[in-house]
């Protein structure tokens, strides 16, 4: 189980990367949710899998009976998903309101807070130019 | 006890609630988010009195014994840190009753403000590490607001690349989380400290312990991870970018400076070295960058990064006084840099513009700005007898006490570039006659708006000086800090043994 994991993992991530070097921002907000996902089973399966009760105490007992499931790992990939889940919501808003106000999704073309053709910087302004 | 460790967490969420819901009513909420800023500074100086008188205080919360549930700790840094939150918050909090205007605060600009303090201030205090990454995730997604509050187009701009970066580099940290969890079981930092020790795979852990490095150098702006920073800070109100720079990046220094101390020490010799290159290289890179700008809070914002380097070099040449020195900057860092981007934004009021070769004749038309201009400039460059010149005096000491020439020769260089850096802004910004024909005149503030813009950067201009007047306790409590962080016996026991 380990080891199937751990390819998923390894796609996730492999896939991720690939969507985050692309030039349109909207891809590389998709690449971040496989990354994030990526880093919950990482959490997952750094708990250690194994085949056991939920941990829940019988009614009575002051202690489970049998031996039960790790479930710190879960509870704190919960909050990473609820917490990535909200910065995700906000980083897609942010992009849709950027594609209205600045009118691309090309990562080149954003430009407006550090222009290329000021007449400061001299930051590769030809190289930029000719890209476009 | 834990009552101190958890309001300086608290009072800016109380406060952050109480002004979100009088969003509507401008003054109202303007002075209760100061006076919440005051009684942060209050809660937070008693906090550090206590931890002076004491030692290392712990509060565990819910009662939960360490290492099982979340544990409150403040030692000297943590302390110290709380307490220059809470000064760059209050002086911000003021300039911002004049900087911010009515539309940005219906939009919340002040709640926002105070939770960005809530999550920094419980970034600081946290003696556990994935409460850590909720406190940073609280100070993202409040400066996220922040930054894209007013919605221009550069604001949306710098703020996409900002985000983007951001995200990465949290994920990154968690996936760190979840594998020294794997590792050792634990995420208490105290328990982690005795836990890496029983490690038999000693070579994982130092693969994790750099997964740390990059997800916490993107958030310090450490080279080669630093480009979202100057993409963004000059963007947003200048309220908003003065408290980025004072705080945000140094969070993420906090967090090095803790976790390299604290738990990854079982490999120095690869680890520090990584992080003496990353230093050197952040300090040079930062400072050039600056060199090739042309606007106010641009050349600032490369500043941020080249001084970030300093501090990281404090952490590591991991000697006391190293680390000593690099107490002392973070310090010093977060009053110069806060107070330069103030004075950016009074500049810019006057002149109109942030591009450097459309200001001029500040001099002339506002002595007392370029005055406070000129205390905290020369303080980052290093000038005696300010500040900066103590913190960057410890640092070349200590890299010259165990023989590092080129870092230390590095680093007085970097200090001369960052004059030449200074010295363009005051020669265009303020000595150079105006380029516009109307001469640039203070007058156009008003008498009360002149009054809190300059409060805050006179006070912080005064702290600069005092510092560097009076640096003998400042040396000591640094010493004192780093000889904490050095030996963390002390914390460990109070972690861990404070509770049966």
């Amino acid at each position: 189980m380990e080891t199937v994991l751990a390819v998923l993992i390894g796609v996730l991530v492999a896939t991720s990367v690939y969507l985050m070097l692309a030039r349109s921002i909207l891809r590389f907000v998709f690449g971040l949710v496989l990354l994030s996902n990526a880093a919950n089973l990482v959490i997952f399966a750094a708990g250690r899998l194994t085949r056991a009760e939920p941990a829940l105490v019988p009614s009575g007992l002051s202690a489970p009976v049998a031996s039960v499931a790790n479930s710190l790992p879960q509870a704190l990939v919960l909050t990473a998903i609820v917490i990535g889940f909200g910065l995700l919501a906000f980083a897609l808003a942010l992009v849709f309101r950027g594609y209205q106000v600045l009118g691309t999704l090309n990562t080149d073309r954003m430009r407006i807070a550090e222009p290329v053709d000021s007449k400061q910087s001299g930051e590769q302004p030809s190289r930029e130019a000719d890209a476009r | 006890m834990s009552w101190l460790l958890a309001l300086p967490i608290m009072l800016p969420f109380i406060t952050a609630v109480v002004v979100f819901l009088l969003r509507k009513n401008g003054p109202a909420s303007r002075w209760i988010s100061v006076g919440g800023c005051a009684a942060l500074l209050v809660v937070a100086v008693a906090l550090l009195v206590e931890v002076l008188r004491h030692g290392v205080i712990t509060g565990q919360m819910g009662d939960w014994p360490a290492p099982f549930g979340i544990t409150l700790v403040a030692d000297l840094l943590s302390a110290v840190m709380v307490v220059i939150t809470a000064i760059t918050g209050l002086a911000v909090a003021i300039y911002a009753t004049a900087d911010i205007d009515a539309r940005r605060e219906g939009l919340g600009y002040h709640a926002l403000f105070q939770v960005l303090l809530a999550g920094v201030c419980g970034a600081f205090v946290t003696g556990d590490l994935f409460n850590l990454y909720v406190w940073f995730e609280v100070m993202l997604i409040a400066s996220f607001g922040l930054l894209v509050l007013g919605g221009t187009k550069a604001q949306l701009d710098g703020g996409i690349k900002y985000v983007a970066l951001n995200l990465v580099s949290t994920v990154l940290f968690l996936s760190g989380i979840g594998m020294l969890y794997g590792m050792t079981g634990t995420l208490n930092l105290a328990d982690l400290h005795l836990a890496v020790a029983r490690i038999e795979n000693q070579g994982l852990l130092t693969v994790v312990a750099v997964l740390f490095i990059v997800a916490f150098g993107i958030k310090a702006a450490v080279f080669p991870l630093f480009f979202w920073l100057p993409a963004s800070y000059h963007t947003p109100s200048v309220a908003v970018s003065a408290v980025f720079a004072g705080l945000l990046t140094k969070v993420g220094v906090y967090a090095l400076i803790r976790m390299f101390t604290l738990v990854f020490t079982h490999d120095t010799a690869y680890t520090h070295e990584l992080l003496l290159v990353i230093a050197a290289l952040t300090m040079v890179t930062g400072v050039l960058g600056a060199a090739a700008q042309n606007e106010f809070r641009k050349i600032l914002s490369f500043h941020i990064v080249s001084q970030i380097g300093y501090m990281v070099l404090g952490l590591a040449l991991f000697t006391p006084l190293a680390l000593a020195g690099a107490v002392f900057y973070l310090v010093h860092h977060i009053i110069v840099k806060a107070n330069l981007f103030l004075v950016s934004g009074v500049a810019k009021r006057v002149t109109g513009s942030f591009d450097l070769s459309a200001m001029g004749g500040l001099y002339k038309s506002s002595p007392l700005l370029a005055i406070i201009f000129l205390i905290p400039a020369f303080s980052l460059a290093g000038f005696p007898p300010l500040s900066g010149f103590w913190a960057k005096y410890l640092l070349v000491k200590a890299s010259l006490d165990i023989g590092a020439y080129v870092i230390a020769a590095t680093a007085l260089v970097v200090g001369l570039l960052t004059v030449f850096s200074m010295t363009k802004i005051w020669a265009e910004a303020f000595w150079k006659p105006s380029p516009t024909v109307e001469a640039p005149t203070i007058g156009l503030i008003s008498g009360m708006d002149r009054l809190v813009l300059v409060l805050p950067m006179a006070a912080l201009a005064v702290l600069t000086i005092i510092i560097g007047l009076f640096p003998e306790p400042f040396v000591a409590f640094a010493e004192r800090a780093a000889g904490q962080l050095l030996n963390p016996a002390s914390y460990v026991q109070a972690v861990m043994g404070a509770s049966p």
